[in-house]
């Protein structure tokens, strides 16, 4: 079964990051390289976010379409980052995102029949 | 001729064993339910004529013909649900299943599942009640002081989340058991506390909730036999529960120090306290339940209130606090301090406290302490904060009792 392990990052974060050094930078991507170590073919894929700041929101009732500024929810946690993993229950999944970086992870099973890209 | 056994006496004490085997074998809970279900109506209609030999091994062998005529109807409605995500069985545990419906493993599969962290505390309270306390959903909604029909919605909401989040049916890995016991354990100590202090309500207490949550500490006692933190929690339960009758007079709160100790349950004390003793020795240090279990106990044994030995008390909450540096350990702690070395040095422990967490017991301690130490103003406002702070009727009426006793 797949889980999406959604990596939430809070704006102290997003403002470290934004001005993160290279060799901090390397400090944490050395951290996701440990836990692609750790999940090894239970890792399906995995993408780094752009910081939120650069989040556009499309909101289509019909054909009324809006367009704004920023991610869809104004909320203290923004998406960073998602990983697909392959697991045989949620204890599995949870015990790969504790070989993640520190910080908060929304562990959510994925639909695989519905949707394919 | 053998008289017909009682189907709901039978179906509290087997229910949860017969329901843990068919959920893992039928790998749903939905499908489980509705096959004890019918076995269940089967009984009520059948036993009176023909009383069975076995009575769990029949309700075992009709609710598998039942999930197996289910499981065929899901499929072929290709209505299919996410199926549990059971693990290996222990070995062995196939062939013991026929003649003994109790596997423990299964029981401990169950209880782990329905009080898995990723369910919320409110779910895990329900379905524990519900499937290993073997009650109806009307008796939980009841219990817990909701319709019918919102405890229906919670449980299948939560039913759903475990089958479709994959919350394994199974035994947690060994690193992560004695943290998940610990988490079954706080659900069960959830049950009794609403019941020894109910938050809703017109009533201060609600025993029949203590005694369920006893009730599901002695299903526990086998399935995790050598684990001193159910001990300890069993015993505390034991020696809270059995000051029952001596706490409330006349619809109001009678504390500690005025009970009349006659009317508490000998009985259970003495197995209170053989049990806080057993799980004291098993480990050392004691863990949390087992130091709350020997602080209870330190009051089971005082013959009336002067007798107290305060000073242990204050020691026991102290190495509880190292364990638990929670607001409400510090405030009982606090208490006893008062009691051993006098109001001031209970006052001090209290400073501060205010900014982690306001509530009627920091209040209330206050305003005890403040008028024991003279400050008749101070305790004053203190008993109006807490009397702003709670609609319990029975507390209320003690509140405003010492208040005025405190005001002459």
């Amino acid at each position: 079964m797949k889980y999406a392990l959604l990596i939430y990052q809070d704006a102290e974060f997003d403002r470290f990051w934004a001005s993160a050094s290279e060799e901090e930078r390397a400090a944490l991507y050395s951290q996701f390289d440990d836990f692609k170590a750790v999940a090894g073919e239970r890792l399906v894929e995995g993408n780094e976010l752009a910081l939120s700041t650069t989040a556009t929101t499309m909101r289509r009732r019909g054909d009324d379409v809006v367009i704004s500024d920023g991610p869809f929810a104004e909320v203290a946690e923004h998406l960073g980052g998602y990983i697909v993993v392959d697991a045989r229950d949620l204890d599995e999944a949870l015990e790969l995102a504790r070989a993640l970086p520190e910080g908060t992870v929304e562990v959510r099973p994925v639909i695989e029949q519905r949707v394919r890209a | 001729l053998s008289t017909a056994p009682d189907v709901a006496a039978v179906f509290r004490e087997h229910g949860f064993a017969l329901l843990a085997i068919l959920a893992r074998e039928q790998r749903s809970l939905d499908v489980a339910e509705d096959a004890l279900q019918d076995a269940h109506v089967a009984a009520l209609r059948q036993w009176p004529e023909q009383p069975p030999r076995d009575p769990p091994a029949w309700l075992l062998t009709v609710a598998r013909r039942r999930a197996r005529d289910l499981a065929r109807r899901e499929a072929t409605l290709e209505r299919k649900l996410p199926l549990l995500a059971v693990d290996r069985p222990a070995a062995g545990a196939e062939d013991e299943l026929d003649d003994a419906p109790a596997v423990p493993d299964d029981r401990l599969r169950l209880i782990f599942t329905v009080c898995h962290p990723a369910l919320a505390p409110a779910a895990r309270v329900a379905l524990t009640l519900r499937y290993a306390g073997g009650l109806t959903t009307p008796e939980v909604a009841r219990l817990l002081l909701v319709s019918e029909s919102a405890m229906a919605a919670r449980l299948t909401r939560a039913k759903h989340k475990i089958a479709a989040a994959q919350i394994p049916y199974g035994v947690p890995a060994a690193s992560d058991l004695p943290e998940r016991l610990g988490g079954v354990l706080a659900v069960v100590q959830l049950i009794f506390t609403e019941g020894h202090l109910a938050t809703a309500g017109p009533r201060l207490l609600r025993p029949e909730l203590c005694a369920e949550a006893i009730r599901l500490a002695r299903v526990l006692r086998p399935l995790v036999p050598a684990d001193p933190e159910l001990l300890g929690l069993t015993g505390l339960m034991l020696l809270v529960h059995a000051r029952r009758d001596s706490r409330v007079r006349d619809g109001r709160l009678v504390t500690l120090g005025e009970q009349d100790r006659r009317r508490w349950a000998r009985g259970e004390i003495e197995e209170g306290l053989a049990l806080v003793a057993a799980a004291a020795r098993a480990h050392d240090p004691p863990g949390r339940y087992a130091l709350q279990g020997l602080i209870a106990a330190q009051h089971a044994l005082a013959a009336d209130a002067e007798s107290t030995d305060w000073p242990a008390i204050a020691r026991l909450y102290a190495r509880l606090e190292a364990l638990d540096p929670s607001p409400v350990v510090r405030i009982n702690r606090a208490v006893a301090v008062g009691e051993s070395d006098g109001p001031r040095a209970g006052l001090a422990l209290l400073e501060g406290l205010e900014a982690r967490a306001a509530g009627l017991q920091l209040d209330l301690a206050r305003a005890e302490l403040l008028a024991r130490s003279g400050d008749r103003d101070g305790a004053l406002a203190a008993f109006d904060r807490a009397l702003a702070l709670t609609g319990n009727g029975p507390v209320r009426a003690h509140l405003r009792r010492r208040r005025a006793a405190v005001g002459a």
